[in-house]
């Protein structure tokens, strides 16, 4: 306690001299102390965070009560594991909106989470707008972003609505008015005393936007490809998180990195065999359901969401011939596989090898600022960023992934830009299109529709 | 680095002397914006603790050294002024090749200067890797950016080349890549006492790429649309600039955000109706040339770029009603004007208005970080950051306006895209395509063109 009245104090003190310094009484002050009101080349500066309140519900303290405090730890975190996973599964079940909800929810959550971080570093409760900036800001991308996805995918709802069509065919436009506005608010509430505070927190809001939103709109993007491209990748992502713990509580021996000196190489290697053996099987099993598979569509007569196709050819049984190396060990010649298990080997790979650099990027985050974990909502777990830290990374991954090997441009999206072009245009397209069908003989020249 | 640029960039206790002299007269004087007057105003108030680095070539030394500093300063600027202006038309006259390359330079130029300042303000020139990684980053961005770019407008270039084409299709994945391994080296190079400062340089490098590299981006994207879309923004930010100054000089009363204490509602008004006027003026004189005035195409046999093309409606000749209320003012019934001087109002107006919060960010930016010019490139004008702060803002509006409002997408760049559908997806297209024109009547059921 006394070391934080010291520490107070002389920031207190700091920023005393520093208004001389500014009253111009004082030349000979000391540069770095104009330069800083936090002494920004050591960390130990950092103010200590207040002692986590235990936020675990009392029915489980009490049914926990009789066991020592590390297996009652323990057990917490089992069971509110158990608890995510059976609301993950929920979730699924219900569908592909409430998964955008989720999605949407879990995205706010975050940004909440990181933005007050920020406010704590920086003592910044009192910066004048800043938390309603934050806000506004936090709206603005994500109605770009939703703007630009959800055109696509509900071209037909749209095109029936005529506010929705300006509004559609403007959005960038708006978009940009909406944060240009929120820019000039940002400039017109710079305070004297507090500019430095106020550039550093517009910048933490971008940085944490760009992170925490882009993101999520990827994984919503995944989504829609089809649910088997959102939920391997998770899935994946968290089995490392588990097989690599349980790897290294029973095996682990060689620390991995100094920033986590609870990971070890054998976690690390045995999370990532047993991640790519869970993804392959759990692949197996999900691509047999068209409910997975097929691309989510918005059915504009029963307004809902249906996922009916043909499944593609990833997901149709090929056979494989065995390469003589693996013959020889398994002693089939042949085997039935869908063609989406080796991507998900790509995908499983990645969750294991790179996911943990995301990990290691929100440790190094926290040691940076000095708190445990980002926040308290999750007893046991800690925050929701805790949870989601490996995920980021995954989520572009797979977009990228599935952009550049799996499907080319969206057709929807390619109509939507068709229909807007000029008539004239329409009609030059229309005739190269023609030419270009019925040359690669996808379309019979004598057939008059 | 030049010698006089790193020696003050290490010593900025140099502008700390300036500043000290001035502050002794009132806080508000401290301005951000124009070197030349405060740099004046210490040199009346007094002598300075340390001279500032003199930057100006020895030539225009010696032909100024009979005036007073003040009138001296003066004529730099002015000099200087001019000499960036005819630069500026040099290089419009050598073309689009030359001037993607100056935009290049200067996006660089600029990264670099703010780079530098957070290496100050954090003294973290001993951060390990961290020059490298933040150079690395701009790399990856801009490799990003070209390639997305370049893919587009080189199509047919792209395509013949083998290498070049696998580059192409691959694009999104080798760059994902490329960031993925700079961050992945970032995460490596954590050292223990260091994380905050390197949490903050990772930061603030990815704020300053948000803001250089895709602006410069947007700006070759404008260039691509015609030149006229390149300099009529850029030349009536820069006259609103030079007016607003010149009417604040002349008029200047009340003064206009406490930011900034040197502008004026004066000069702000004046240079808005100012600006206005030049923008019609410059757009009717550009109107006329093509080369201005058509998109930038690439022509593969020539293997060059080519400005030829039949000028669009935008840029011909039309009669327009004057309103009743103007008429009895102009004494004409109507005016032959080109759309494009419609639009040209509503950029002047961006420019006028919108523009200068770009200015009053870099001022605050300035103040907050207690730096007075963001380097010392340019004599008496300070770094390329400051001659650009109110150009970042523009170069996006005419982008989102030129998608909302002038064009829609590309029609051969939608053929290209649908040239990699699937082939069950081309039909689909095709026949909703069809179907479309049909309802339009621009084909007849029966026609097979």
């Amino acid at each position: 306690m006394s070391a934080r009245r010291r520490r107070r104090a002389a920031a207190e003190e700091e920023e005393e001299e520093e208004e001389a310094a500014e009253a111009g009484s004082d030349k000979e002050v000391d540069l770095e102390e104009r330069l800083g009101e936090l002494d920004l080349r050591i960390d130990s500066d950092v103010p200590d965070v207040p002692p986590p309140t235990d936020s675990t519900p009392e029915i489980l303290k009490r049914a926990l009560s009789g066991l020592s405090a590390r297996w009652k730890n323990w057990w917490i975190r089992g069971i509110l594991t158990l608890a995510m996973i059976s609301v993950f599964f929920l979730i699924i079940y219900l569908g592909s909106f409430m998964l955008m909800l989720l999605v949407l929810s879990i995205q706010v959550k975050c940004y909440h989470e990181i933005i007050t971080i920020g406010y704590r570093v920086y003592h910044s409760y009192d910066l004048p707008w800043f938390r309603s900036l934050s806000w506004y800001f936090l709206l603005c991308v994500n109605y770009f972003f939703y703007g630009e996805t959800v055109a696509d995918y509900f071209a037909t709802f749209v095109q029936r609505r005529e506010q929705l069509q300006f509004l559609i065919r403007y959005h960038r436009f708006i978009s940009f008015a909406l944060y240009l506005t929120g820019f000039c608010m940002f400039v017109l509430s710079l305070v004297k005393k507090h500019y430095r505070l106020q550039f550093y927190m517009f910048a933490w809001t971008h940085v944490t936007l760009l992170i925490t939103v882009t993101q999520s709109h990827l994984v919503i993007q995944n989504l829609f490809e089809g649910m088997i491209w959102f939920l391997v990748p998770i899935s994946s992502v968290i089995c490392n998180d588990i097989t690599a713990y349980i790897f290294g509580f029973f095996f682990g021996r060689t620390p991995l990195i100094k920033l986590s000196p609870k990971k070890t190489w054998e976690g690390f290697i045995g999370g990532f065999f047993s991640t790519v053996v869970f993804g392959f099987i759990f692949s197996y099993f999900l691509a047999q359901h068209q409910y997975f598979v097929c691309p989510v569509e918005y059915n504009s007569e029963t307004n809902r969401f249906v996922t009916e196709c043909e499944p593609s050819e990833l997901f149709q049984m090929t056979k494989y011939s065995v390469p003589p190396l693996l013959q020889a060990v398994l002693g089939w010649e042949t085997v039935n596989m869908y063609p989406f298990q080796m991507h998900s080997i790509a995908l499983s790979t990645f969750a294991s090898l790179i996911g943990p650099f995301g990990g290691f990027f929100a440790s190094g985050f926290k040691r940076a600022f000095k708190i445990k974990d980002f926040a308290d909502t999750i007893p046991g777990h800690g925050g929701i960023m805790d949870r989601f830290d490996c995920q980021y990374l995954m989520a572009t991954f797979v977009h990228v992934y599935i952009t550049s090997f799996i499907r080319g441009p969206n057709p929807s999206k390619l109509l939507k830009q068709l229909l807007i072009l000029q008539p004239e245009q329409q009609l030059s397209v229309y005739k190269t299109l023609k030419s270009h069908l019925i040359e690669k003989g996808i379309l019979q020249p004598s057939l008059r529709v | 680095l030049g010698d006089a640029y790193s020696s003050t960039a290490r010593h900025p206790e140099l502008f700390g002397g300036n500043r000290s002299c001035s502050e002794s007269e009132s806080e508000n004087k401290l301005d951000g914006e124009t070197a030349s007057d405060s740099e004046s105003k210490s040199e009346f108030g007094g002598s300075p603790a340390v001279p500032t680095s003199d930057d100006t070539p020895e030539v225009l030394n010696r032909a100024l050294s009979n005036l007073s500093s003040r009138w001296k300063n003066w004529w730099v600027r002015g000099i200087l002024t001019l000499a960036m202006i005819t630069f500026f038309f040099i290089i419009i006259y050598l073309g689009p090749m030359v001037l993607m390359t100056i935009v290049m330079c200067v996006q660089i130029k600029c990264f670099h200067e703010i780079i530098t300042i957070g290496y100050n303000v954090y003294h973290s020139y001993d951060l390990p890797w961290f020059r490298t990684l933040s150079w690395y980053f701009l790399l990856c961005v801009n490799y990003f950016f070209y390639g997305e770019t370049v893919t587009d407008y080189f199509f047919t270039l792209v395509q013949r080349e083998e290498p070049l084409r696998i580059l192409s299709k691959y694009h999104r994945f080798i760059s994902f890549a490329l960031y993925l391994t700079g961050f992945c080296m970032f995460v490596l190079s954590l050292v223990k006492k260091h994380y905050r400062l390197q949490f903050y340089m990772f930061g603030w490098t990815h704020v300053t790429l948000l803001i250089v590299v895709t602006q410069s981006h947007l700006i070759i994207h404008n260039l691509f649309e015609g030149m006229i879309w390149f300099i009529v923004p850029i030349s009536c930010v820069i006259c609103n600039d030079i007016m607003a100054y010149m009417f604040g000089f002349f008029f200047g009363r009340t003064p206009l955000i406490k930011l900034s204490p040197k502008k004026t509602w004066e000069g702000f008004i004046g240079g808005f109706f100012a600006t206005v006027l030049f923008g019609l003026l410059l757009s009717y004189v550009m109107s006329g040339y093509r080369c201005f005035t058509c998109p930038v195409e690439f022509n593969n046999d020539t293997n060059s770029f080519t400005v030829d093309c039949e000028p669009s409606e935008l840029f011909q000749l039309q009669e327009y009603n004057i309103p009743l209320v103007l008429q009895s003012v102009v004494g004409w019934k109507t005016v032959r004007m080109y759309p494009f001087q419609i639009h040209s109002i509503a950029l002047s107006t961006f420019a006028s208005l919108i523009g200068p919060f770009g200015g009053f960010f870099a001022s605050g930016f300035k103040r907050a970080f207690k730096i007075k010019d963001f380097a010392n490139t340019i004599p008496g004008h300070g770094g390329i950051m400051d001659r650009f702060d109110c150009q970042y803002l523009m170069a996006t509006f005419v982008n989102v306006y030129i998608a909302s409002f002038i064009r829609g997408p590309n029609p051969s760049k939608l053929i290209q895209q649908f040239l990699t559908l699937r082939p069950d997806q081309q039909l689909h297209i095709f026949n909703t395509l069809k179907a479309h024109l049909v309802d339009k009547g621009m084909l007849g059921s029966l026609e097979d063109a």
